[in-house]
Parts: C-alpha cells; sequence; structure tokens
C-alpha cells in the first residue's frame, strides 16, 4: 500500500508544478480561459445569425453546450503539449531517473489538467450564464459537467499517448490544426441532419456528439433530435465513449512510458 | 571499491549498434571522464548507468546496485544532470528544487531547508525569477544542484557545459571540483577534452561504442604521441622546407600552420630533438622565432585516436 501511497502522494506534487505555473504566470491562465469565450461570442454573435434553429429558440442554447465539449476537446492538444514538452526537454527523464514512483509522472499530468480544464470549463459556463443560457435544473447540470470532464478526461490519455509517441512539441501544431475540423465534424455548431448524408453519419458517431447531445438533454437545452441509434442514446453513447477512449489510451501511454528504456 | 563497474555492455537498436561492449571501472571518490565524437556511445552509456535505458547486454552495478534489478535504489544513490538542462522553467530557482526535493521524498520543511542551503551553495540565492531569465550557466548550476538534493554519492554529468562561455564552464568546474572533495564519484561526459583534462583522475576514449583507450589523461598523452616540439618560424616563405627538416629530422610527420607560422612534430626523445632538429634548422639558414617543447594537448591524442578508428 506505500507503493500506492507514494505514486498518489509523488502524483500531487507532479500536478502542484502546474498549480505553480498557474501562481507565477496568471496571464496564461486568464488566456486559456478567455480564448473559448472569445470563439463562443464570436460564434453566438458573427455566426448566430446564419444558423437555422427550431422556432422560438436561441443560437445560444444550441451553441453554448457544443462549445462546452469543444472545448473538452481542445485539451487533447494541450495535454500533448505539456507531455511532449517535458520529454524533449529532459524533464521526463530526470523524473526517470529520481527514485519517485513512476507512475506519479502521468498521475500528475491527469490532475493538474484536469484542473486545468474545470477552470476553463468554469470560465465558459459563466460566460454562457451571461449571453441568457439556462440549464433547466441543478441536478442535470452537474451531470452534464460530469460527462464533460469524462470526456476531457478520456482526451487526457489520448493526449498523453501522442506526446510520449511523437516526443516533440512540433507534432503538436498536427493536432491542434485536426481539432478544428473534428469539432466541426460534429453537432456542436450544426445539426448532423443538415450535412451531406456520409459527412452527417461520421458527425453523429463522432464521440463529441454524444457528449453534446448528452449534455444538452441534460441541461435541459434544445437539441438537434434525428432519429438514428446513436442520436437517441446520447447519454449512454457519452458514457461508453469516453470509458472506451480512456481504457485504450491508458493501456497504451502507460506502455508506451514503460518502454522509453527500449 | 568500484563506484560504477559496467562490463560487457551492449546496446543496439535493429541492426545499428549504439554500444559493442564498454567496460568500465569507476574508483570511488574519483572522477572519470567519458571523451569521444558525438555518436560515440558516451550519452547511450550514461542512460544505461542511470537506468533510463536497458542494455541489450552486459552488466553494471552503480554504488554497488544492479541497474536493471534494482533500478530503484540505483536511482537513490545517483544524480543526474542530462545533456539538456532539464528544470522546470516556469518556476523559480527555489521553487524547482523544492520541488525535486519533495519528489526525493523529503517533508516539506527539509525540502525547504535543503533548497536555501543548495541555492546559496551554487550562488543561486538572489535569483527569484522564473528559471527561464537565469543565464545558461545559472541554469545549469540550478540542473546541478538539483541532482544534488540527496547529496548521492554518484554523480552523472552528461556534457555538462557544451555551450557554456569560458566563465560559466570555469563555474561548473569549480562546483564539481568541490562535490568530489566531499566524497562523491563523478562520471561525466565531454566533447572537451580540456575539460577532462581539467577535471578526470581518469578518461576513457570511447569510439563507435568500444572503449580504445583508458588510462589518466597523462598516461595517455605520453602513450599516444609522446612529446612536441613547436618551432615558430621566423619567415613565412620557408614554413615547408622547416616543416621537411622537421619531418626528416623528428620521429613524426611534421603539421604547419601558416597563421601563425607554426611548424610542429612528434619527438621520441627530448634532448635529440633539440640537438638534432635545430643545428639542422640553423644550417639550413631558418630562423626560428620561438622553440617550445611540449606534451601533446589531449585534443591531439584524442584525433589520433578516434580518426584512426578502422585499425584498432
Amino acid at each position: 500500500m506505500t507503493a500506492l501511497r507514494w505514486a498518489l502522494a509523488d502524483g500531487w506534487t507532479v500536478a502542484r508544478r502546474d498549480l505553480i505555473h498557474w501562481a507565477n504566470q496568471p496571464m496564461t491562465v486568464v488566456f486559456g480561459v478567455l480564448f473559448p469565450v472569445v470563439i463562443t461570442l464570436a460564434f453566438g454573435y458573427l455566426f448566430g445569425g446564419a444558423v437555422e434553429v427550431p422556432a422560438g429558440a436561441d443560437y445560444f442554447a444550441f451553441l453554448m453546450p457544443g462549445m462546452y465539449g469543444m472545448t473538452m476537446l481542445f485539451g487533447l492538444s494541450s495535454t500533448m503539449m505539456a507531455v511532449s514538452a517535458d520529454v524533449a526537454k529532459g524533464v521526463t527523464d530526470r523524473f526517470r531517473s529520481m527514485p519517485m514512483a513512476p507512475s506519479a509522472v502521468l498521475i500528475g499530468r491527469a490532475v493538474a489538467d484536469l484542473l486545468n480544464s474545470v477552470l476553463i470549463l468554469g470560465g465558459l459556463l459563466l460566460c454562457g450564464l451571461a449571453v441568457g443560457w439556462r440549464p433547466a435544473s441543478a441536478g442535470g447540470a452537474l451531470g452534464a459537467v460530469g460527462l464533460l470532464l469524462l470526456l476531457r478526461f478520456s482526451l487526457l490519455w489520448a493526449g498523453m499517448y501522442l506526446g510520449l509517441l511523437t516526443r516533440e512539441p512540433g507534432a503538436v501544431v498536427a493536432i491542434q490544426t485536426l481539432e478544428f475540423p473534428i469539432g466541426f465534424l460534429s453537432n456542436a455548431f450544426v445539426a448532423p441532419g443538415t450535412m451531406p448524408g456520409w459527412l452527417g453519419a461520421i458527425s453523429e458517431w463522432n464521440p463529441l456528439s454524444s457528449t453534446v447531445a448528452a449534455a444538452r438533454e441534460l441541461f435541459g437545452n434544445p437539441g438537434w433530435g434525428g432519429d438514428s441509434w446513436v442520436a437517441r442514446h446520447a447519454v449512454p453513447m457519452a458514457v461508453l465513449w469516453p470509458v472506451a477512449i480512456t481504457v485504450v489510451f491508458f493501456v497504451l501511454s502507460v506502455r508506451l512510458y514503460q518502454r522509453m528504456d527500449r | 571499491m568500484s563506484a560504477v563497474l559496467a562490463q560487457g555492455l551492449r546496446k543496439t537498436y535493429g541492426t545499428k549498434t549504439a554500444l559493442d561492449g564498454i567496460d568500465l571501472d569507476v574508483p570511488a571518490g574519483t572522477v572519470y571522464g567519458l571523451l569521444g565524437p558525438n555518436g560515440a556511445g558516451k550519452t547511450t552509456t550514461v542512460r544505461i548507468l542511470t537506468t533510463l535505458l536497458r542494455p541489450s547486454d552486459g552488466r553494471a552495478q552503480v554504488a554497488g546496485f544492479d541497474v536493471t534489478a534494482e533500478p530503484r535504489r540505483v536511482r537513490a544513490a545517483i544524480g543526474l544532470v542530462g545533456q539538456q538542462t532539464a528544470v522546470d522553467e516556469i518556476l523559480t530557482a527555489r521553487q524547482n528544487l523544492e520541488l525535486f526535493g519533495r519528489l526525493y521524498h523529503l517533508s516539506a520543511s527539509a525540502a525547504r531547508a535543503r533548497a536555501a542551503e543548495l541555492l546559496e551553495r551554487f550562488g543561486l540565492a538572489e535569483h527569484d525569477g522564473p528559471a527561464k531569465e537565469l543565464s545558461g550557466g545559472l541554469r545549469r548550476r540550478l540542473d546541478l544542484a538539483a541532482s544534488m538534493i540527496l547529496a548521492p554519492p554518484v554523480l552523472f554529468l552528461d556534457e555538462p557545459t557544451t555551450g557554456l562561455d569560458p566563465r560559466s564552464r570555469a563555474g561548473i568546474w569549480s562546483a564539481v571540483r568541490e562535490l568530489v572533495a566531499g566524497g562523491t564519484t563523478v562520471l561525466l561526459t565531454t566533447q572537451y577534452l580540456e575539460e577532462a583534462d581539467q577535471l578526470a583522475d581518469r578518461v576513457a576514449v570511447i569510439d563507435s561504442g568500444r572503449v580504445v583507450a583508458e588510462g589518466t589523461p597523462e598516461a595517455l598523452k605520453s602513450k599516444l604521441g609522446g612529446d612536441r616540439l613547436d618551432v615558430v618560424i621566423n619567415d613565412p616563405a620557408r614554413l615547408d622546407e622547416a616543416a621537411a627538416i622537421l619531418s626528416a629530422t623528428a620521429s613524426g610527420a611534421a603539421e604547419l600552420d601558416r597563421d601563425t607560422r607554426h611548424v610542429s612534430a612528434p619527438v621520441a626523445d627530448r634532448v635529440s630533438a633539440l640537438t638534432r632538429v635545430l643545428p639542422a634548422l640553423a644550417a639550413a639558414g631558418i630562423e626560428a622565432e620561438d622553440v617550445a617543447l611540449r606534451r601533446p594537448t589531449l585534443d591531439e591524442v584524442f584525433l589520433n585516436l578516434t580518426t584512426t578508428g578502422g585499425d584498432r
């Protein structure tokens, strides 16, 4: 049991390193919170008028849950960036040459990034409230936030895997470039029903769509509807997808980390 | 007692051989230098000895523990200053040392006290900004300090002064000397032969994953070349003539440097060099501005060893 205790204690110390970053560079945190807020306002006020929404509804009611999901997706590249930068700069090697719990490096990254996402999601929720978005019930809202963070948790492990795989921050740009198309190819901004048939099908099966549709359902916000199987089972799929991603990438990243000595 | 003992270390990646049987024996309390050109296998050796990499074959013990069987014990007994400066750039020097102290499982107060002590000792106490604002030399010292948190008996330095200006380099050297005076065993790799000459008690020259020579810097220098005769010639037009005379009368081919009007050649016997070479020059009417007998630089030994690799 002491091994587990040290894994958690060391993991928290590694995570605390990021918290000290926040204190030392508060502007980075502020910009991190502001970035999705700015995108949200741009989408809502600039494009919102052009998007057709069901009669009587406000575009922000559709957009906000989509942006919450999108923000979780952006976490993929930030995790990848942090992991690959540490590998490239030799910080990971320093950790690995120390008598600390080896798992703490990954645990610490997971905790720090999840805390960061809580902060960013919190900022965006406040932005939503400010532009008139409202959840129907507190219980539903908690469930929706839980599902959003579950998606972020699963993308953490995908980001760690990609960071350990590429080992250089330059590769992060490729993933950052992909995040927008992946986000657009979902129900976050427009109804998949308005897309060409096959694209619409891909969009509906996008894990982000399940999380966003489930969040809309739990927040009590209007959804796009859709009668495909995956659209009608948004909440269970919003659990299944992240659990599957987590299992796959947790195993892959731990294996890759352990094999850094090959 | 050996602080580091390696036998037949091999590391292969597919068909590529990075290490081809390295043997090392570093006595406790000494400084050991690993010299070699880029890609010779210095860093691979250090990575195996610090448990970052598994050897494909061979065994190694550090501070008495086997690197593959007891990596945790090895890690508790070593410090590593890797090729890159591996400190957190956003944290201050103090925050870095406290964080690493906690990861070495010191209590919060012990980590604070140790950080303060090391900041003082490594001349970092008055720097409060993020580590990225420190000069290269200070950042390297912080790196060294972070490796010394547990005062480990064995310290590995992988090219500790690469990219530093001469003053910062001298600062790192004196820090290393202090550590050695305190009983730490140091294994360092370097591209700077002067560094090995200055710091190391013994040197292993590595080329293509093998140890091609081993011994004290002095022994290596005298074994591989003996003394050299340096002559500075007055008239640049007669440099080639002077070189030919040196080649004929000294014990090896002469080299010349036209810019400094230097001609130099190896000599087996110091006395005969002066009694034969200089009169031959004088007989040819070539005036020497300066003459000196000296030991070869480690650079010359190194080039001699690593460029003729094929027949060794």
